[in-house]
């Protein structure tokens, strides 16, 4: 029996990927190709109302249809169907509306589920939903954000008196981190007072949401295409009252999330309601239509923003003023979003004061919640324009601007203003080496060409020098943020009979490669080959014990969790090599896969030797356990904090407002990298999703709550034709805080692109006197500013 | 209920269809031809994209979501699942796919290499402003397509060589692929990298 020879070093080599092999063949797991026996079809009828009381609902006629088995209001179901949670109550007082997964007497967005049916088939589920009747007394709409938390504004929740959900305030002088923001702004020499909206997103993954769950047997399996079936099955039990150990979750193949499948849906809860109430098993999946109007969206910021600054350019202080849409409801950890943000606005600066409020407003609007980057985006997009329009305000170059107040090199470990740790990073030699690749001081030549020639074609450089926290995260500060759960992650090791390694994993990775960079850290650590590991994730039948996958937390948290346990599976081989070759376990070293006598190149011992020899247990030493299976569970002592600097070139034509990315860098450090190739397709994905945000999508509602852009005829996710291809490249400062010393890439992308996007677009425009461009800047608002000179 | 033909994947098969089935309902919930997937309702994802024989008995993609099972009657269909040899061998842009790490979460994959296939049929060198034109119709939301474009520039070279027709290599115009580590991914230290193959 031979095992596969590993390449001496897996970490660091582009490895391809173990997931492909079923993706590329089309025969994956969705969610949506579970079929089981006596499987029915469940469809749900949703409001085409804003906001409005349910005065009748008639379901009789759906209950004529041929094929119909059930059908349920919300009224129905109203003592059963519990209500929605929420897992980050950010302040004591937070307003948190009951959310019944099928409304009841009132609904509050077009989207809200009002009545379910379940059939035969899907068809005449669909057929069956159209012939419900529902009257609908129609309610005051509540859409703005600042009238909404006006005096005397309608309600969208009547009996809480309010629309503000929460206020949230960080001061860095009461924290005692940092000075006053408020006396630094009023003594200033320069201000800088800017309004930035980050518009209405949707996650928009490319697999729709789908939820089977089959009550035959003795517990509740559930099969959902979401990112936390760990937290899922946590909730599922805790609203529906289902004891923990009866209620199983398996997330199979997920067809991306970015945040999106961040949420305990009221999809799911429907879902297993019905199939508890009919003791047969029911599939829900959503059509693109449903997706893009009720599962949650994100971003949707109001920032009104003062940067304080001495004439040298040296930030003296920054105040934050945050309106925050939560949407009808609270969602998951939808309340926490622009927390997250919160610390971020200082982003790579030493500035020395700074003030954040934010208050969560309630619109008639469906939920927003985690998209990727999740507060982070939104506050990197507001300190890296407003660095640049300080640049402008002083005539320096935007890169020195930000050399005068970003943290050097030799200053960490830094403690920022808002308290957190930065734990490593070299802003200089990111920036350095964009720079080279980009041609900085080339573009900026031919950018003063065409000005001065007055060409239609203006050229504009964006920079973004971002950084992120994310490895969430550290339990005790997620505890003092009132978050619900902790921030560990878990690995298990299973070493079979003939040295092939099982890998079993609290992360719930729906893209990232998991099963590839797991697989690489476990043969070096192991000995064993990349071929010969087994990554088992998101059933919590093998996987119970978990956090799941969201924040660019998987590898610095669940990664480390699993170099813990490979090294809790050498000390348990160890006595049982020293056993074989008649030696002392302290005078074993373990390299290569091998157990050798130190100084002794012969005649080692692998862990398939090992693994053998426990599996017989004939002749082991006395007191020893016969197997080498480990657990860890790593709680990460601090947040990590990937940075980088993107550098873009926009076209920008004056007379059609067409804006054409000519050139795109991105030089991350994100510590250091287990797959290359994975973090180079991350990158990609990540800023194609920041440029769209700059370019292309918006969430749009009309002045009745209608979401416009409910089909992908409307919400316009760019294609193939609508991106560049860019350049990118590394830069590597280790987390010093554990052994694998990674960061974390999965949002950095999507931080970093949109400032840099949208500061090219200003950047070009400058000249005309635009200092200012709303997002999405399509060619029409481009070409307005252009005309207005200001957006 | 319509009685239809259809070949899927060099398999015959009649079925009673309602006339309002959708030819990858059919595919996917009467054949069982899950490998085709449904990624929206307006026929703008393309996820389901699989090949179609027309008149003359061209195969040429189509989006099976804008197709009627009974529009298919008598035409031959070759899904993801049949696009590997006979011997089962990967078609070069499914190998392409995996080598140029082409997708992630796998979603947009079978329809984006079906619309691949497709597009070297019609077009055996294309540039990579004709790769993105020619993907136009499929939305892929992790990769950001860059990948993409580069595995279907490697499959090109590789069909034009086994037909071939192989000519020397055009500059390439990606940008990726500039003197940088990340870009052409250096993979030398990865030695007997295995192609996975289709299950038997």
């Amino acid at each position: 029996m031979t095992i596969t020879e590993g390449p001496a070093l897996e970490v660091g080599s582009a490895r391809l990927r173990k997931e492909d092999a079923r993706l590329i063949t089309g025969r994956t797991t969705w969610t949506e190709n579970v079929t089981l026996p006596g499987m029915l079809h469940l469809a749900i009828l949703r409001s085409p109302m804003a906001h409005a009381r349910i005065t009748g609902i008639d379901v009789a006629p759906a209950r004529a249809v041929k094929g119909v088995v059930d059908v349920f209001s919300g009224r129905d179901v109203a003592d059963v169907q519990g209500s929605l949670p929420c897992a980050w109550p950010v302040t004591e007082d937070m307003v948190h509306p009951d959310r019944p997964p099928i409304a009841v007497d009132e609904v509050c967005f077009m989207g809200e589920a009002v009545a379910v049916v379940v059939a035969r088939s899907r068809a005449a589920a669909l057929d069956a939903i159209a012939t419900i009747e529902v009257d609908y007394e129609s309610l005051p709409t509540v859409l703005d954000m600042e009238q909404a938390i006006a005096d005397g504004a309608d309600l969208v929740h009547a009996d809480k008196g309010t629309n503000k959900g929460y206020t949230w305030v960080f001061d860095s002088a009461e924290a005692g981190t940092g000075g006053d923001a408020g006396a630094a702004i009023d003594g200033a020499e320069v201000v800088i007072r800017r309004r930035y909206v980050q518009q209405r997103l949707i996650p928009a993954f490319m697999e729709p949401r789908s939820v089977v769950v089959d009550p035959t047997s003795d517990v509740y399996t559930i099969w959902s295409a979401t990112q936390i079936p760990h937290i899922l099955r946590f909730l599922i039990s805790v609203v529906t009252g289902t004891p923990e150990h009866k209620v199983r979750v398996i997330a199979p193949d997920v067809g991306g999330g970015f945040g999106g499948k961040l949420q305990v849906t009221p999809e799911e809860l429907i879902t297993f309601i019905a199939a508890r109430r009919l003791g047969k098993p029911v599939k829900f999946t959503e059509s693109r239509s449903e997706s893009l109007v009720s599962a949650h969206h994100g971003r949707d910021m109001i920032q009104d923003l003062e940067l304080a600054a001495r004439r040298d350019g040296t930030v003296v202080g920054l105040r934050v003023k945050l309106l925050a849409n939560m949407g009808a409801y609270m969602g998951l950890v939808g309340p926490g979003v622009p927390i997250l943000g919160a610390f971020m606005y200082n982003a790579i600066y030493k500035f020395p004061a700074y003030r954040f409020e934010c208050i969560g407003v309630f619109t008639n609007t469906v939920i927003t919640d985690a998209y990727r980057g999740a507060g982070r985006p939104e506050a990197t997009f507001a300190i890296e324009r407003l660095m640049d329009e300080l640049a402008d305000e002083l005539g320096l170059d935007p890169l020195e601007v930000r050399r005068r107040n970003w943290i050097n090199a030799d200053e960490f470990p830094f403690t920022t203003v808002c308290g957190l740790q930065y734990d490593s990073g070299d802003y200089a030699k990111a920036t350095d080496r964009a720079m080279e690749l980009f041609g900085y001081e080339e573009l900026r030549q031919e950018q003063q060409a065409r000005r001065d020639t007055g060409d239609s074609v203006q050229l504009g450089i964006g920079v973004s020098t971002y950084t992120e926290m994310c490895g969430l995260a550290p339990s005790r500060v997620l505890g003092s943020l009132r978050y619900g759960a902790g921030g560990w992650e878990s690995a298990s090791i299973r070493v079979l009979p003939t040295g092939r390694v099982e890998v079993v994993t609290g992360t719930s990775p729906h893209g990232q490669g998991h099963e590839t960079a797991w697989s690489q850290i476990v043969a070096d650590q192991l000995g064993v080959g990349f071929d010969d590991v087994e990554v088992l994730h998101g059933d919590t039948r093998t996987s119970y014990k978990g956090l799941d996958t969201y924040g660019s937390r998987s590898l610095a948290v669940g990664g480390v969790a699993l170099y813990n346990a490979c090294q809790k599976v050498i000390e348990k081989a160890k006595p049982v090599a020293a056993h074989m070759l008649e030696c002392d376990p302290a005078d074993l070293e373990f390299t290569g896969g091998q157990f050798r006598v130190r100084g002794n190149p012969d005649g080692g011992k692998t862990l398939a030797d090992c693994s053998l020899a426990v599996f017989a247990a004939h002749d082991l030493p006395d007191g020893i356990e016969p197997t080498l299976d480990a657990d860890a569970v790593y709680d990460p002592v601090n947040f990590s904090f990937p940075h980088g600097t993107h550098l873009c070139a926009t076209e920008v034509d004056t007379e059609t407002g067409r804006v054409t990315i000519r050139k795109y860098v991105a030089v991350d450090d994100i510590g250091r990298v287990i797959n290359p190739m994975i973090v180079e397709g991350q990158v990609h994905g990540g800023v194609a999703q920041g440029i769209a945000q700059a370019l292309f999508e918006e969430a749009v509602y009309d002045s009745d709550g209608n979401l416009l852009t409910g089909t992908f005829v409307d919400y316009t996710l760019p294609t193939a034709a609508d991106l560049p291809s860019i350049i990118t490249d590394r830069t590597e400062s280790p987390a010093p805080g554990h052994p694998l010393g990674t960061k974390g890439v999965g949002e950095a992308g999507t931080i970093a692109s949109t400032p840099a996007v949208v500061n090219a677009i200003v950047d070009a425009l400058r000249p005309m006197g635009v200092h200012d461009i709303a997002m999405p800047c399509t060619p029409e608002r481009v070409w307005r500013a252009v005309q207005g000179g200001a957006a | 209920m319509t009685r239809v033909s259809i070949k899927v994947d060099g398999v015959e098969y009649e079925d009673d269809v309602e006339p309002r089935t959708l030819l990858v309902h059919h595919l996917r919930e009467r054949l069982g031809k899950v490998g085709t997937v449904v990624g929206c309702d307006t026929s703008n994802c393309g996820a389901c994209t699989v090949l179609m024989s027309d008149a003359d008995g061209r195969q040429r993609s189509v989006k099976s979501c804008a197709v009627l099972a009974v529009q298919a009657n008598d035409r031959e269909i070759i899904t993801i699942e049949g696009l590997s040899g006979p011997d089962r061998t990967l078609h070069p842009v499914q190998r392409a796919f995996h080598q140029a790490h082409a997708l992630q979460c796998g979603f947009c994959t079978p329809g984006m290499i079906m619309a691949a296939v497709d597009l070297l049929e019609e077009n055996a060198d294309p540039t990579e402003e004709e790769i993105r034109e020619g993907l136009e119709g499929n939305l892929c939301r992790c990769t950001g397509y860059q990948n993409i474009v580069r595995a279907v520039r490697e499959a090109s070279a590789e069909i034009r060589e086994i037909h071939g027709t192989a000519e020397p290599a055009p500059p390439s115009p990606l940008a990726g692929e500039d003197e940088t580590p990340d870009s052409g991914l250096k993979r030398d230290n990865v030695p007997d990298e295995t192609i996975p193959q289709p299950v038997p």
